[in-house]
């Protein structure tokens, strides 16, 4: 692109491009739907097969955390949220700290992540490693850490891609043209709002099963 | 050159290798299918040099699985699927909608990147070895049993995935966005609707074969995974998530072959094509029902009744579309003014193998019939009479017809269609003894067969040899024409396209002003002069 | 560069996404049998549609955004039903 040129020469103006940025970033959710799609399939499938093992397995996961990383989330989202307004009004400063605030979040939520991993591999969950669980229940059990351990580390990575995002543009706020720092944060945050809608759904796959029991 | 071109704006590697220009990219992706299409070849030779004999004389059974593996994966993930998009679809697209590129100029080279890589660590996993698991990597084999490098070759086919997702992304919003002033979507050539639909399956499908592949890898790295029996796992649900993406996959590899053909069809029938807002709409049709229907791979499974029926009733369902697009083309050759110039009788070739090959599928589709003929060379035959004998003379097609717009340069007619006419005798001499052997029961990735089906054997391996050489010829011919043909002109075949109003080869950025669309495509004048669509 | 607050729809989204994820857990320890799991889904569903219509903007987005972003789950739908199909009805 040659220096100084608002946008690309595929682009017929500066609104042409955001809106056709922001069209790519939907197509990719829908990818990212049909990834996680697939180990949604296979938690319903063994779900129905063994349901009182998945209730039982889901016992055993941690609520606090989950809970507490779900409300984390969410806030992160909507500090992300605000933060592309604070953009939109020229609000560099605010919308930087925003930014880090998200991040940060972002963060503390891998941690508590890394906590409850570390929990699990204490009470022997975590399959293929340490997997040892009472009872006539073990196998529907052990699928559903299966699924647990890849669903929530293929978010984790997600989460840590995001997190790199948000970071690079709290850092580059101010100092890159200003439309287009606007547009590619508009579509950053469309990917930080899908990963958290994706953890409210396993969330409530994992978390809450079986808690009545 | 005697003008500005893309070809001359810039001769280093730097320019190549770090080019945002789509055709560029399309010639990069062009040497790179070559390359890959001969390695398939090569493990299809020694396939059939094998099975010239009832006995295992070449090579052992292990070594045979791996061949055939090889063969699957290679043609389908590194030829068959980036063949039209990747190639013609990157060089033509932007041209064909009067843009400058496609939207994200810069993602359509990390797709090719992405591509190679994905590539590399595949042929890695076979030089080290090879896979044993047959294309189709059915658990539990592929994740708990098998000893071959099946690590190596999921991680390279994740890879190269990516590669197909960004590529889909790419141009369902480039078709969106970036159409020229007038250019409204029935005005648009039908290829450019089939690479839509086409992208449609790319975008969605593929991410289901990401997941398999992670859900693969995880169970063969820690000896333990939900397709695992010993643990109450289902090693059908590997199987309803693998042709998930794997059926939709056999439409991203015909769709684009269709795109072309309509181009082709009209062009040398000199008439618009007949119906095209039906064959328009049967494009997507062919993509929406296309996700439908997987479970026809799985009639002997152990899939439930009901789920095979509905399945089979759906793949009945499918077939409808692509029939009102032969009829279509049918009705568009009907009155013609017919040139058989080479790309024509790919194109012709096209419609008669295409034909077979879908309804040998439907034969596939009848669930009684199915349980006679999976698994045999009856279902070997379907698919190649619709991937080689539609697909790859779609792709030769078009690469010829396209060819003078790229290349700047004509090939010799007389070796072009003698070519075509050496592949189509030696790809029905083929396959079509293996629509025989399937009937008769000899079962598919056997070495070894009775000896009373050594006649079709041997007669399928002949017909191989014969098609190897012809796909030899363009090689040499187009090769040729590179450095001796003679300089091709803006529209050498008289079309009315966007394509063709710009220079063989085009210049870097496509067209010196702005198209303007005035005209639906394919209009040709009593005289069966082209209309450009921008006149 | 003005003093900027968020606006009342940010927020009172935020909230309310914090009162149904208390809302759900509450609910998940009630011995409601199979309803526990429509409540937790159905729940889900409307934060999901909080965040998708607020903080992904697509209450202010025209058609064809809204049709890519149901396309993705339009899909997801048939992969689920389509493949549990199988599962669910063998004898």
């Amino acid at each position: 692109m040659p220096d100084g040129a608002p946008f690309a020469p595929q682009f017929a103006s500066v609104q042409h491009r955001d809106e056709t940025a922001e069209f790519g970033m939907w197509v990719f959710i829908a990818t990212e739907v049909l990834l996680f799609g697939g180990l949604v399939l296979s938690y319903f499938v063994y779900r129905h097969a063994y349901p009182q093992a998945f209730m039982a397995a889901s016992r055993h996961t941690d609520i606090l955390i989950g809970t507490a990383n779900t409300a984390i989330l969410l806030t992160s989202s909507f500090l992300v949220a605000c933060a592309v307004e604070a953009l939109s009004m020229r609000a560099h400063t605010t919308s930087r700290a925003l930014l880090i605030g998200a991040a940060i979040l972002g963060l503390l939520f891998i941690t508590l992540k890394g906590f409850e991993y570390a929990d699990e591999y204490r009470e022997h969950l975590i399959p293929g490693i340490n997997f040892a669980f009472d009872g006539p229940l073990a196998n529907g059990a052990e699928l559903f850490f299966i699924f647990y351990f890849i669903a929530t580390a293929l978010h984790a990575v997600h989460m840590l891609v995001g997190i790199g995002l948000l970071g690079t543009f709290a850092a580059r706020i101010g100092n890159a043209e200003e439309s287009r720092i606007r547009t590619a944060l508009h579509s950053a945050a469309l990917y930080w709002h899908f990963v958290d809608v994706v953890w409210i759904f396993l969330f409530a796959l994992i978390y809450l099963p079986g808690r009545s029991s | 050159m005697n003008e500005d071109s893309y070809l001359n704006a810039g001769y280093t590697l730097r320019s190549w290798f770090f080019t945002s220009d789509h055709k560029r990219i399309a010639i990069l992706y062009f040497a790179s299918l070559i390359f890959f299409f001969f390695i398939g070849g090569a493990a299809a030779t020694a396939i059939r040099i094998e099975l010239a004999t009832p006995q295992a004389d070449l090579v052992s059974s292990d070594m045979y699985n791996r061949l055939f593996t090889m063969h699957g994966i290679i043609m389908v993930w590194f030829f068959l699927i980036p063949s039209v998009p990747n190639t013609l679809g990157n060089f033509i697209v932007p041209l064909m909608i009067g843009a400058r590129d496609l939207a994200f100029p810069r993602l359509n080279l990390l797709s090719w990147y992405l591509f190679m890589l994905g590539g590399s660590v595949t042929l890695f996993a076979i030089a080290a070895g090879g896979v044993d698991t047959g294309w189709t990597f059915y658990a539990p084999f592929s994740t708990l049993y098998s000893n071959s490098y099946v690590m190596a070759a999921v991680i390279g086919i994740f890879i190269a995935g990516f590669s197909s997702i960004l590529t889909g992304l790419n141009f369902i919003v480039t078709i969106h966005r970036l159409r020229a002033p007038g250019l409204t979507w029935y005005r648009l050539p039908l290829f450019i609707w089939s690479l839509y639909a086409t992208s449609v399956i790319l975008v969605l499908a593929t991410p289901i074969l990401a997941i398999t592949l992670i859900l693969i890898a995880i169970e063969r790295c820690f000896g333990v995974g939900i397709f695992d029996p010993k643990i109450g796992g289902d090693p059908l649900l590997f199987q309803h998530l693998f042709w998930f993406y794997s059926h939709p996959a056999v439409y991203i590899m015909i769709l684009p072959g269709m795109g072309v053909v309509n181009e082709l069809i009209s062009c040398f029938s000199r008439k618009e094509v007949f119906g095209y807002k039906f064959v328009a709409w049967a494009s997507l049709a062919i993509a929406a029902l296309g996700f439908l229907v997987w479970g026809h791979h799985m009639f002997v499974s152990g899939q439930s009744l009901l789920a095979s029926l509905v399945f089979s009733f759906m793949s009945f369902i499918v077939a409808v579309p692509s029939a009102i697009k032969v009829f279509n083309w049918t009705a568009t050759l009907h009155k013609g003014s017919i040139r058989f110039d080479a790309p024509m009788l790919y194109a012709l070739a096209f419609i008669g193998l295409f034909t077979i090959g879908g309804l040998t599928g439907l034969f596939l589709a009848c669930l009684a019939y199915d349980v006679h003929a999976t698994d045999t060379y009856f279902v070997v035959a379907h698919f190649h009479y619709i991937m080689v004998g539609g697909m790859v003379t779609a792709y030769f097609g078009g690469l010829h017809y396209w060819w003078p717009k790229i290349t700047g340069r004509l090939y010799s007619e007389g070796w072009a269609r003698a070519a075509a006419i050496l592949i189509f005798f030696g790809f029905n001499l083929t396959f079509f003894p293996q629509f025989i052997l399937g009937a008769e029961g000899m079962p598919r990735r056997y070495h070894v067969y009775p000896p009373e089906f050594q006649v079709w054997n041997v007669l399928s391996s002949g017909g191989a040899s014969i098609l190897a050489v012809a796909y030899l010829l363009p090689l040499f011919y187009l090769g040729y024409s590179l450095f001796f043909g003679a300089r091709a002109p803006a529209n050498p075949w008289d079309a009315p396209g966007l394509e063709w109003q710009t220079s063989s080869p085009p210049p870097e950025f496509n067209f010196a002003v702005q198209p303007v669309v005035t005209r639906a495509p394919y209009q040709y004048s009593e005289a069966f002069k082209a209309e450009p669509q921008n006149a | 560069m003005e003093r900027w607050r968020p606006s009342t729809p940010l927020v009172a989204s935020w909230l309310g996404l914090l009162a149904l994820l208390a809302l759900t857990v509450t609910l998940a320890y009630q011995p409601f049998g199979a309803f526990n799991a429509v409540a937790a889904l159905g729940i889900g569903v409307i934060k999901a549609l909080i965040v998708a219509a607020v903080f992904m903007e697509l209450r202010h987005r025209g058609p064809r955004t809204l049709i890519f972003a149901a396309a993705g789950l339009f899909w997801l739908a048939i992969l689920l039903w389509l493949g549990s199909m199988d599962f669910l009805t063998r004898t």
